[in-house]
Order: structure tokens, then C-alpha cells, then sequence
């Protein structure tokens, strides 16, 4: 690229108010054409407040934007689509009860119809390793393939910027090195791209330069193939990091959690059988549950939640007792928790005050109703004692869980379990959209709740995160497990390939099958 | 039962479903949009009353439509400004907006009670509206084919154009429609305009073809079985098409029993006047039952939408 050609984009004095909150004090950065440019921050460093006003979303109080050497003013997505703005969204901004390919099409502003349509989204899809089928309903996919849906739709715009909000989260290491081959080839085209992620060892990797928020200030610039992973997050959080800091020896008490044999029919059409799935969990064992989403990671969360029942009670023990035929309130009672991946409306009731949600899980193991009567002393205790010791960033145990930014929300809810001291806890990506703080704190208080003498069983398709904090993982893979492997001397590759290796073979053969399908109704 | 009989039942039955199903399918819309109208009945009143008016007073059924139409959309932009710009809860202000449809209508029709008007019949020629046989097809009013054709257009609206798309989308989720830039309360002012409309049409229905004169609370608690009709149609143009036939079938049975007496004789008449609501309900909640799992209701129905930001 010349060295004279004007910035693709420059960003000069970006300042956004809120009421409260100076959310973009002053924000200044350029970005060249083909560059991949990190965005890095903690939440609530003013990340999505920035990019939702490259994109039209919001109007910024004061600064200016200039794009190709013009300036640059946005008043809705469709003009920054227009102008040739990508965006994939961290929260999917995906409509469940409408297909894959009428989702992308709503993504669209031109008028192709969706036939033509159809056949542009499987080029794509197959361009870039993508798979997906464009009839299914959305609902009934995982938050993986959601990701996908939003990916193939900014990709279809011909985007000369693409803004990319944590992409990587819920892919394989296989798939994360095609989507950079993807976006590395669509950088040499000249599409710059703004990529937000909590993963710094991805940025070191992708990225040419790297912005760093903090509290809505721009506080330092820096190239991420000089840094460290770790200086960079230091950056980011103002502070040192901790590292995860275990135990030196693993030594396990009695099996907890016993699973035998388990098998459970597709919930709907779309869903993950399990297929005889079998492991066992040990007292101080951190086990973790590897996989791409859509796999059966969320029928495996319900069936062990009671959410679903299993066939037969002796599938699940908990300590010895049988427990398959509970369902989730009488497993809590037992000694069995869960944190289910999705934080609004699944772990918590978002309209609901945080000490409500409390209730919702707590309420026997903590004794927080008597006799059919909220406690709201000990109640609002509770949730003031998740609030602190967690260091949950809220105005209160009065404030609405939907009111929280996604980490702290999800701090809230992992205290909210743990502080219980279940003997088994189950969670499912427990650091999905959170940034770097708070996915460390949680992560030690997991640590720190096996080395108390619990059994952890972490579902997560972050393989990072699952190495970092596991002693055995196992991969699932279409509703099966494999068999449990120690986490010492493995090999990422390894994993890797029983994460994706058949599951994807199958997914390419669909995805083909799809496209004859397609071509000879065309013909017909 | 006589082909004659037959046919003459199967000729009632359409006339009575028509407003029905008219109201249904304007609903129908609105709903897909993610807005809760329950003032259906209101504005089919004030869509009767003032078709009846115009036609009285111009002798031309056309414009009779067409100003009920206008009425029913200009009713129903005052719930539209009250909850979409304003706001308000939809279900206190569809409620207010029968109430008042039902007094307007009282009150503007005062003038027109025991004036009689000409039923707007059927424009084919004499010798297919009085065949034996053809009459089946062909002697209905034009609003019968509109509604039909109606039925068509709503579902290929919705099933086949982006319009539709985006406005199943709104409905959907109205946040992400708005975060990709669809302005949420266009769409929804617009699908609001169109039920009343169809609300307004549905109206004057009643004095145009089935009882051809001004009389207080005309419709009969019709839009109230619209309403149902919608949420057991599982927001489906074709079940609909049933549901109003069903419920139709069965009114005109009631009149053909009560006739026919004997037999029919040992149940009260109200609750021959019921049967039609209650069989329409039962039927319909059989036929949601079986397929509770597709026939959900659009995400944001009945939810205001506040952007937040």
C-alpha cells in the first residue's frame, strides 16, 4: 500500500456522554487501509461505545471522523453499510424465529432475491470455510453457528472496514487459524479491519497495531508483536494480572460426580443426541468439556442441570446417590449447581433485581424462603455478600441483573453458586464476552473452589481457558465424549483434531448436499 | 339435506365469516409487527357505522368501504401515536380504543337508527347468481373475493417480499432491527394503519352484507373472536382462512337448527348463540396444540420498544 494513500479511517477527539458516564473521553486513532487494527479494553472501557458510532448506531457529542481523506458522518447502519462498514456483532443481532439466509438477507440493502441470495451465501460460506445451513431456524443453533450467520452477512457487503467484537470465542484453533487466513487475505485486498478481542495471544498473532481503552481514554498505542501478552493486559486493566495460581499437586479425594453411560434423544429437530457418554469427577478435580459449539454442550448442561431428565436415575450419582431422575431444584438441593451459558434469561431473570436473582437459585441450599415467604433480609444479605466478595461492579443488590455489563453479570452469577459450596458445580462457558479482569478473577475462584474440595465440571469451547484451568478434558463431538485425557503434556493439535475432525467433514458434506439440492430445483 | 340447503348454508356461512376473517388478517399483521392491538372491535364499529353512513347518504356501497377503511385507520392512528410515540401500554390503550369505538359509533349512529340501506350483493350477472349450482361461486359480494384475495396477499406479503421480512423481523426482535437500521416504528406505524383499515372494512361488512341497517354494538363482539382466531391460527393466513370459516359454518348451523326446531329445541337458544365462540376455540386449541412448538408468538408482541440509546 502507498504510503501516501489517506487513512482509511481516522478517528479525531470522539467524545460520547452518558448520563453519568463519560463512556469516549477524546478518543483518536487511524486506521490504514489493510490494516488489522486491535481494539483492546476491558468491558465498559467505551470499546462497544466507539464502534457503535463507526457504525451509525450512536452520534457522538463532539470530535470527527474522516474516511478515505472525506469527513465522515454516519447516521444509521444503512449508510455505513453504504460507505462499506462491516460489522459482526458480539451480542448476535440475530432474529430466532426467522432462517439463516432471511437473517443474512435482512443484513442486506440491496434487492437481490432470496434465491440469488442463497447461492451467494454458500460461495461465501465455502471462500471461507464457513458452514451453515440456510434453511435452518435460528433458534435451534448454538451460539457458534450464530456467529457464523453474523460473519458470513458482514462478509457478503464487500466491507472496506470490517468491525469484528470478539470473532474467535467459540471456534476451534483449526477454524481460528482459517478465519485469520480469511481476514489476513482480506487485509492484503484492503479492507482494514478493527478487531476487539480479550485473546492477546491472538492479537500478538493477527494484528499490525493495537489501541488500548481504559475508562473511555485512549491511555497507549502499541505494535502487539513487540508486546507480551501479559504487558498488554497490564495495559488494559491498568494493574498487574494475576496468573491462575494452583496448587502444586493434584491430589484427588472420592469421585463426586459419576456419569455412566448416559444417552438422550434430540430434543427438537436441530438438536444433539448424546450418544453413551460416560466420565467421572473428583474431589478437587477441575474437569473440562471441550467441543465447537452445537455439539451437544447444551443438552449435556441440561441433563446434568435436571433441566431434561435422564432415562435412568443411576446415570448421574452424586456422591454415591442417584440422582438422574431430579430435576434441577432438588439436585441444588443435593449438592448440584449449575451456571448455564447464557447469562440473560437462563442463569438470570434480567428484569429482575439481583437479590431476586439470588432467590431464584439459592433459595434452599442459603435458606432464603420459609415457609413460602421471601426472607428479604437475608435475601438482599446474600446477593450484598456475591456483590463484594466478587467485586461486582453494581450500584446494588437493587439493581436490575439486566443493568450489569456481561462480566459483571457473569461474576455475579458464578458467586452466586459458588457461595452456596455445591459439591458438584457445572458451567458452561464461563467467560464468554468477558473481558480479561474478570475472566481471571473467575477463573481463580474456580481454582480456588476445587482446591476447597469440590468437584468443577467446565464446559467451555475456549480450549485456552480449558487448558489453562483443567486437570483432565475431554472433547465432545456430536453428542459423543472422548475418553478423558490429562491436560498435562497435550497437545493442542491433538485436541484440536477431535474437536473438529469428523463434525467438520460432515458439516462440508451437508453443506455440499445443500448446494446440489439447491442447483437442481433451480434446474427443475 | 337437500343440495339446495346445502349450498344456501354454504352461501350464509362465507357472508358471516367474511368480517371476520377481514379483521383477523389486519390483526394478523399487526401482530407480526410486535404490536398488541385489542381494539379491534372499536374500530370495527366506527368502520360500520360510518360505512353505513356514507353509503346511506351517498347510495354508493364503494365509497361506504372506502370511508370505513379511512375511519378504521384513523382510529387506529391514535392508538398507534399513544403507543408507539407515547409509549402507553398497549393492552390498557387497545381496551380504551374499543370503549370509545363502541361509544363514537353509538353516538354518530343515532341518526342513522331504522334507515334502511340496499345489501351490496354480488356484481356477476343474473344467470350465474341464480344457477342452482353456480350461485355457490358466484353470489357473493365483492368484499367476500376481497377478503379472500386478502388472505392471498397477507401471506405472500409476509411469506415473499422483504417488506414482509423486515416486518416480521421488527417483530421479532426489535432491537436488533433497529441496531441493523430498520426504524422500528415505521414499520410498526404502518402495520397499525393497515389493520385498522382492514378493521374498518371487516365493520362495514355487517350493515353492507349481512344486515343491511344501523343498529347499537352491531358487530357482536366479532373483533374479540378475531383476536382469537389469530392466536390459535398460530399467526398463519391459512388457518385463519378456517378458523372464520369454521366459525361461520357453525353461526349459520345455529340459524338452520333453530328453523329446522324438533330436536334442536332441547337446548336454550343462548347457548345456541354461543356454540359457534365456543366451538372455534375449542377447535382451534386442538389444532395449536399439536404444533406448540412452531405456532410461537412473535418475540416483542405486545412490548413497547425503547431504544437505548
Amino acid at each position: 500500500m502507498p504510503d501516501n494513500a489517506p487513512n482509511r479511517l481516522e478517528l479525531n477527539g470522539i467524545t460520547k456522554q452518558f448520563p453519568g458516564v463519560l463512556a469516549n473521553d477524546t478518543v483518536s486513532f487511524n486506521i490504514a487501509p489493510g490494516e488489522i487494527h486491535a481494539l483492546l479494553g476491558e468491558n465498559g472501557a467505551g470499546k462497544s461505545t466507539l464502534v457503535k458510532m463507526i457504525y451509525g448506531i450512536m452520534k457522538s457529542d463532539a470530535g470527527s471522523m474522516v474516511w478515505d481523506g472525506e469527513p465522515f458522518e454516519v447516521s444509521n447502519p444503512k449508510e455505513a453499510r453504504a460507505k462499506g462498514i462491516g460489522m459482526v456483532f458480539q451480542h448476535f443481532s440475530l432474529f430466532e424465529a426467522l432462517t439463516v439466509l432471511e437473517n443474512i438477507a435482512l443484513g442486506m440493502d440491496g434487492s437481490l432475491s432470496l434465491k440469488e441470495l442463497e447461492t451467494k451465501v454458500v460461495e461465501v460460506m465455502q471462500a471461507y470455510g464457513l458452514t451453515l445451513q440456510p434453511d435452518r431456524m435460528v433458534s435451534s443453533l448454538s451460539v457458534g453457528e450464530r456467529q457464523r450467520i453474523e460473519i458470513v452477512r458482514a462478509l457478503l457487503l464487500n466491507p472496506k472496514l470490517l468491525i469484528m467484537d470478539e470473532p474467535t470465542s467459540v471456534l476451534t484453533p483449526q477454524e481460528v487459524k482459517q478465519l485469520f487466513t480469511t481476514l489476513r487475505q482480506l487485509a492484503s485486498e484492503g479492507c482494514s479491519i478493527l478487531y476487539i478481542s480479550h485473546k492477546l495471544n491472538e492479537i500478538k498473532e493477527l494484528c499490525h497495531n493495537a489501541t488500548i481503552l481504559r475508562g473511555g481514554k485512549v491511555v497507549g498505542e502499541c505494535n502487539p508483536a513487540e508486546e507480551t501478552s501479559k504487558s498488554m493486559a497490564e495495559m488494559m486493566i491498568g494493574g498487574s494480572l494475576k496468573e491462575i495460581s494452583k496448587g502444586e499437586t493434584n491430589i484427588f479425594g472420592d469421585v463426586l460426580l459419576n456419569v455412566g453411560s448416559l444417552s438422550l434423544a434430540k430434543s427438537h429437530d436441530f438438536g444433539t443426541a448424546l450418544k453413551d457418554i460416560s466420565f467421572e469427577v473428583r474431589q478437587g478435580e477441575i474437569f473440562g468439556v471441550a467441543g465447537v459449539a452445537g455439539n451437544g454442550q447444551n443438552e449435556l448442561l441440561a441433563v446434568l442441570s435436571g433441566e431434561a431428565l435422564a432415562k435412568g436415575e443411576d446415570d448421574i450419582i452424586l456422591h454415591g446417590k442417584s440422582i438422574g431422575h431430579f430435576g434441577p431444584n432438588h439436585r441444588r438441593k443435593v449438592g448440584l449447581c449449575c451456571v448455564p451459558e447464557e447469562r440473560n434469561g437462563h442463569a438470570a431473570v434480567s428484569d429482575f433485581s439481583l437479590s431476586d436473582n439470588a432467590i431464584l437459585t439459592a433459595r434452599h441450599r442459603k435458606n432464603l424462603v420459609k415457609t413460602g415467604m421471601i426472607l428479604n433480609g437475608p435475601s438482599v444479605a446474600y446477593a450484598d455478600e456475591i456483590i463484594k466478595k466478587f467485586g461486582v461492579m453494581a450500584t446494588g443488590s437493587r439493581a436490575n441483573a439486566g443493568s450489569l455489563s456481561g462480566g459483571n453479570l457473569q461474576k455475579f452469577i458464578m458467586g452466586r453458586e459458588i457461595l452456596q459450596v455445591p459439591e458438584v458445580l457445572v458451567v458452561s462457558q464461563p467467560t464468554w464476552g468477558v473481558d480479561a479482569g474478570a475472566a481471571a478473577f473467575i477463573h481463580q475462584a474456580l481454582v480456588d473452589m476445587a482446591q476447597a474440595g469440590s468437584a468443577i465440571v467446565v464446559i467451555s469451547q475456549d480450549l485456552d481457558e480449558l487448558l489453562a484451568l483443567c486437570e483432565t478434558i475431554s472433547v465432545i463431538n456430536e453428542g459423543t465424549l472422548s475418553k478423558a485425557m490429562e491436560v498435562k503434556g497435550i497437545s493442542i493439535d491433538e485436541v484440536g483434531l477431535l474437536m473438529g475432525g469428523v463434525h467438520g467433514a460432515n458439516n462440508v458434506d451437508q453443506a455440499n448436499d445443500i448446494d446440489k439440492e439447491v442447483s437442481n430445483a433451480v434446474q427443475a | 339435506m337437500s343440495i339446495d340447503i346445502t349450498i344456501a348454508i354454504i352461501i350464509t356461512m362465507v357472508g358471516a365469516s367474511t368480517p371476520l376473517l377481514l379483521a383477523a388478517l389486519g390483526e394478523l399483521v399487526v401482530e407480526k409487527s410486535g404490536v398488541l392491538n385489542l381494539g379491534i372491535e372499536g374500530m370495527m364499529l366506527t368502520g360500520a357505522v360510518v360505512g353505513f353512513a356514507v353509503t346511506y347518504d351517498t347510495g354508493n356501497p364503494w365509497l361506504g368501504i372506502l370511508a370505513a377503511a379511512f375511519a378504521g385507520m384513523a382510529v387506529s392512528m391514535l392508538f398507534a401515536v399513544l403507543t408507539l410515540s407515547l409509549s402507553s401500554n398497549q393492552v390498557a390503550t387497545g381496551l380504551a380504543l374499543t370503549i370509545f369505538g363502541t361509544g363514537f359509533s353509538a353516538l354518530f349512529g343515532q341518526a342513522y337508527t331504522g334507515k334502511p340501506i340496499a345489501l351490496f350483493k354480488s356484481v356477476f350477472p343474473d344467470s350465474l347468481t341464480d344457477d342452482r349450482f353456480l350461485r355457490v361461486f358466484f353470489d357473493y359480494s365483492p368484499l367476500v373475493y376481497f377478503s379472500l384475495f386478502m388472505v392471498f396477499v397477507v401471506w405472500w406479503f409476509l411469506q415473499k417480499t422483504r417488506a414482509g421480512l423486515i416486518l416480521r423481523a421488527v417483530g421479532e426482535n426489535d432491537h436488533s432491527a433497529h441496531s441493523i437500521g430498520y426504524s422500528v416504528a415505521k414499520v410498526r406505524y404502518g402495520a397499525v394503519a393497515f389493520g385498522g383499515a382492514m378493521a374498518g372494512i371487516a365493520g362495514a361488512c355487517f350493515p353492507l352484507i349481512l344486515t343491511p341497517q344501523w343498529v347499537e354494538g352491531l358487530t357482536g363482539g366479532r373483533g374479540w373472536i378475531a383476536l382469537a382466531l389469530v392466536v390459535f391460527a398460530a399467526w398463519r393466513p391459512g388457518r385463519l382462512l378456517a378458523g372464520a370459516y369454521l366459525f361461520g359454518l357453525i353461526a349459520t348451523m345455529e340459524l338452520y337448527a333453530k328453523a329446522a326446531g324438533g330436536a334442536f329445541r332441547i337446548l336454550p337458544s343462548e347457548l345456541w348463540a354461543s356454540l359457534p365462540y365456543l366451538a372455534t376455540i375449542a377447535v382451534l386449541v386442538m389444532i395449536s396444540m399439536r404444533r406448540t412448538k412452531s405456532s410461537s408468538a412473535p418475540a416483542c408482541l405486545g412490548k413497547p420498544f425503547m431504544p437505548n440509546n
